[in-house]
């Protein structure tokens, strides 16, 4: 079997379009007819199909030139996409025929999600089907913004226009239900070749646009260069000196020079270099959907997963979002199970947190108190991972907005993000820091000119250990001795800020919802941010909350001394004490400076005052 | 963005997914234009470097300056060249009389099949077409084959927003499929910006004959050809009316010769 394609082979930007419908409303034979029209087929293609036909004792019929699978042939019906080029006189076109029947749903799904424009076929003598709906649901929750509906076999019910306005009537009340526009509706005969390439003499009452000249409306998907950056990396390459960080660019632009921040572990660095190969002039920018490599003027640890942003626009980081979800999987997507998410080039493990709705896509109708979906449906829900994930929300970036979810090896669904819920404290800190970093105001002193003014860098002291160990004399006694060496030490109790700031507050409530926790650490923040070693102890706090408040000190380190007789002491100090240890001032305050000079965070005095 | 660096990254990002996902992988070079310009994008995408293990499949029946070219740039770039070849069934004395897809099958698909159980590979990068053939027409980027290698076009995984099938059965393997969305004008013109060296069995002779696709010396025929460079065989194909393969005598053998083939495993 020869070339099913093309007859001139393509150059150009193409135009990648999706034709989808109900099962036989004449989905195949309307490419068929396109590229008959458009005088693509190769030479004898035609003939070869007719010879096939004869052999099989058939009438020829358009479809048959794209089913390129025998049993296409045979049972009539597409199973999977096939995909056709042909050109107009404006541009080229990959034309993607998706089938209609419902079994064959993902690979519907598979057509419609690559393309840029579609047309939905309506059989104008069957008129408005199951399938028909659930494509245009399908539609929608793919994304796609320039739809046509074309009515098909108008030849079938005598071209009468009221045939035609009817289905039109329905199906544009269906679409507005959802919030969706058709561009156009065309009535049309694929089989006849009326108003596909050629203007029918049967339907003078229709004075709208041919289907060719439909297309050739259809505007270019351009890239989303002028949205927030996002660069989610795929991985990184140490073939060389070079340790390059790998991705494609989803949205945005940056340049070199610019400092990105990593989501969700909100490392930084600054782009030194876009690295190309035989590649004449060298870019100094990268955009949107350019796949680049870029090196950083520091080594940091980033991984795949990762995704590079700006600190003008930080992606949303949690674990608990709402998302339209589509389910093409053979057992019921439910609660539960496990399944992975695969979300730009994260993959990370979730379940169903909540059915919100489980709606029946061919109808749009809830399916009332259902925790579960079967294959073909869709449903609103909300979704937890066990990891926090990064994204944006559907309709502000698309690309990282959208995941697949994955049931053992196969992609079962795929979804969009509507809504978030920054569900823990942790993930309200780290907001609040991200916010409060890329709005901050910095003055013209620098941390690193306190620094050296200081002889020391910024630093959190946080004694820890059961309450009697002695733990808030040797904070005393730490702050002493710093000062008495001209260092810049204070010491911070989590009190003062109780008595202080939190005296607003109902104080049970003051310590229930993380509001002291909160307090104290920006206060901290403050100061670290002027250059001090601030001491502190924990009594107000637990454990736990160490990571919280060093979230908001970041990148300020935090030294924990713990005061216990435990061989294993709890978490990971820095200085372990033994009770006597620490009762002993002066070996224990001289313990911990050895430390901090060992971690230069002591650095000492480039003067004499 | 013209549509040449378009396409171009879209590969190269394919390329990055399939290296970043699987451990053992490899790339089919079969020194035709299609697997060359793949190889080159591997460059591209690993910035300079070619990690990936490049396999050939010998049928002793390629054409001789095929061998010559293949050697020449193996040596030249630095690649890490694997060949395979279906040794027992060329002892056996297979050939293309026995029947054109007999032998297909047994000194490509067979001779495939044994390197990779031999090496252990997982994926393989192919440098296939949608606007070659109607069954490639329906391939996904990325495209399980089950325990004997068999392709199951009825039931093929969804493939939208770029999330491919990376996680598979253990026996099975993914077939990669970069150039998926390029057409053959497209690779023509991508090695005229580039100034990718290719074959001169592409380039008319003397007598005024090339080869429009590249295969073994008994089944590949040359096209009446004027055009002697790159730049003239864009022109060439621009005005054509003749579908690529047509000088491939596997797929002219009978009706839905080339779906028996792929689904068999078959390139």
């Amino acid at each position: 079997m020869g070339n099913n394609g093309h007859k001139n082979p393509q150059s150009g930007k193409q135009m990648k379009l999706v034709i989808v419908g109900h099962v036989d409303h004449g989905k195949s034979t309307l490419v068929g007819r396109l590229m008959a029209d458009t005088d693509s087929l190769p030479t004898g293609k035609m003939d070869f199909i007719k010879d096939i036909c004869d052999q099989q004792g058939k009438v020829f019929e358009f479809a048959f030139l794209l089913d390129a699978l025998e049993e296409e042939q045979e049972q009539g019906i597409t199973i999977d996409t096939s995909q056709i080029f042909f050109k107009t006189e404006k541009r080229p076109y990959v034309i993607i025929d998706a089938p209609g029947h419902k079994e064959f749903l993902k690979n519907m799904v598979t057509g419609a999600a690559n393309a840029e424009a579609a047309l939905l076929l309506i059989d104008a003598y069957e008129g408005v089907q199951e399938q028909s709906r659930r494509h245009g649901y399908l539609l929608r929750l793919l994304g796609m913004k320039q739809v046509a509906v074309v009515v098909n076999k108008m030849d079938l019910v005598k071209h009468d226009a009221e045939v035609f306005y009817k289905i039109k009537a329905e199906y544009t009340e269906f679409l507005n239900s959802m919030g969706v526009e058709a561009k156009e509706y065309i009535p049309v005969s694929a089989k006849l070749g009326e108003n596909i390439a050629h203007r029918s003499e049967n339907m003078t009452w229709y004075q709208g646009p041919t289907v060719l000249e439909m297309l050739d409306q259809f505007k270019d998907k351009l890239p989303e260069v002028n949205r927030p950056f996002r660069l989610p990396l795929q991985d990184v390459y140490k073939f060389d000196e070079r340790r390059i960080l790998a991705g494609r660019v989803e949205s945005g632009t940056a340049k070199i020079g610019d400092e990105v921040i990593f989501a969700p572990s909100n490392k930084k660095g600054i782009i030194k270099s876009i690295e190309t190969w035989e590649v004449e002039n060298k870019p100094t920018t990268i955009e949107a959907s350019q796949s680049v490599g870029i090196t950083l003027t520091e080594q940091i640890f980033v991984e795949r997963g990762n995704v590079a942003t700006l600190a003008s626009d930080p992606a949303i980081i949690t674990t608990t979002f709402d998302a339209n979800v589509f389910w093409m999987g053979k057992k019921h997507l439910k609660k539960g199970e496990t399944y992975l998410i695969k979300l730009a080039t994260q993959n990370v493990e979730c379940e169903v947190a909540k059915f919100n709705k489980a709606i029946d896509a061919s109808t749009l109708e809830t399916l009332p108190d259902q925790d579960f979906i079967a294959k073909n449906d869709v449903a609103e829900l909300t979704l937890r991972t066990r990891q926090p994930i990064t994204f944006d929300l559907f309709n502000d970036i698309a690309e990282t907005g959208r995941f697949v979810l994955v049931d053992e090896y196969d992609v079962c669904g795929g979804g969009i993000i509507t809504g978030f819920t920054p569900l823990s404290e942790i993930d309200k800190f780290r907001d609040e820091a991200r916010y409060r970093d890329s709005h901050w105001i910095k003055g013209a002193v620098t941390p690193d000119m306190r620094a050296y003014r200081n002889g020391h860098q910024a630093a959190m002291i946080l004694i820890t250990g059961k309450s009697g160990v002695g733990k808030a004399d040797l904070a005393g006694k730490l702050e002493e001795k710093l000062f008495h060496q001209n260092f810049q030490s204070y010491l911070l109790d989590g009190r003062n800020i109780q008595v202080g700031l939190g005296a607003d507050m109902d104080q049970e409530k003051y310590f229930s919802d993380g509001e002291a926790l909160r307090r104290f650490g920006e206060v901290a923040k403050l100061f670290v941010d002027a250059g001090h070693v601030v001491i502190s102890t924990s009594n107000v706090f637990n454990h736990e909350d160490h990571s919280n408040i060093s979230l908001l000190i970041e990148p300020t380190p935090i030294v924990e001394i713990q005061v216990t007789n435990n061989k294993f002491p709890k978490g990971k100090p820095e200085v372990v004490l033994t009770v006597d240890e620490a009762a002993n001032h002066e070996t224990a305050v001289q313990k911990v400076l050895d430390y901090l000079k060992e971690q230069k965070i002591l650095t000492g005095h480039n003067y004499s005052i | 963005m013209d549509h040449l660096t378009e396409l171009e990254n879209q590969s190269v990002y394919i390329l990055r997914e399939a290296y970043k996902n699987f451990k053992n992988l490899a790339m089919l070079w079969s020194i035709g234009k299609d697997s060359t310009v793949l190889l080159w994008l591997a460059r591209k995408a690993f910035l300079g470097h070619c990690p990936i293990p490049l396999v050939h499949i010998d049928t002793s029946f390629k054409i001789p300056q095929m061998i010559e070219y293949r050697d020449r740039y193996a040596k030249e770039w630095g690649l890490n060249l694997v060949v395979g070849q279906n040794k027992k069934a060329l002892d056996e004395g297979m050939n293309h009389e026995k029947g054109r897809d007999v032998c297909c099958d047994a000194l490509k698909t067979q001779g495939l099949l044994q390197i990779m159980e031999q090496e252990g590979y997982t994926g393989l990068i192919l440098g296939i077409r949608r606007d070659e053939e109607g069954t490639r027409a329906k391939e996904r980027y990325f495209s399980p084959r089950n325990k004997d290698f068999e392709w199951d076009f009825k039931d093929q995984p969804p493939e939208l927003w770029d999330q491919f099938k990376t996680t598979f059965a253990e026996g099975t393997h993914i077939r990669i499929h970069p150039l998926l969305h390029w057409t053959e004008l497209n690779v023509w013109e991508y090695i005229e910006r580039e100034k990718i060296p290719i074959i001169d069995l592409y380039f008319a002779n003397k007598e005024g004959r090339r080869y429009r696709s590249l295969g073994c010396a008994p089944c590949t025929g040359s096209i009446e050809s004027k055009a002697s460079n790159v730049r003239e065989i864009i022109e060439e194909l621009r005005d054509t009316t003749s579908s690529e393969r047509s000088g491939r005598a596997q797929d002219q053998e009978s009706t839905y010769a080339m779906q028996k083939l792929r689904a068999k495993g078959y390139m």
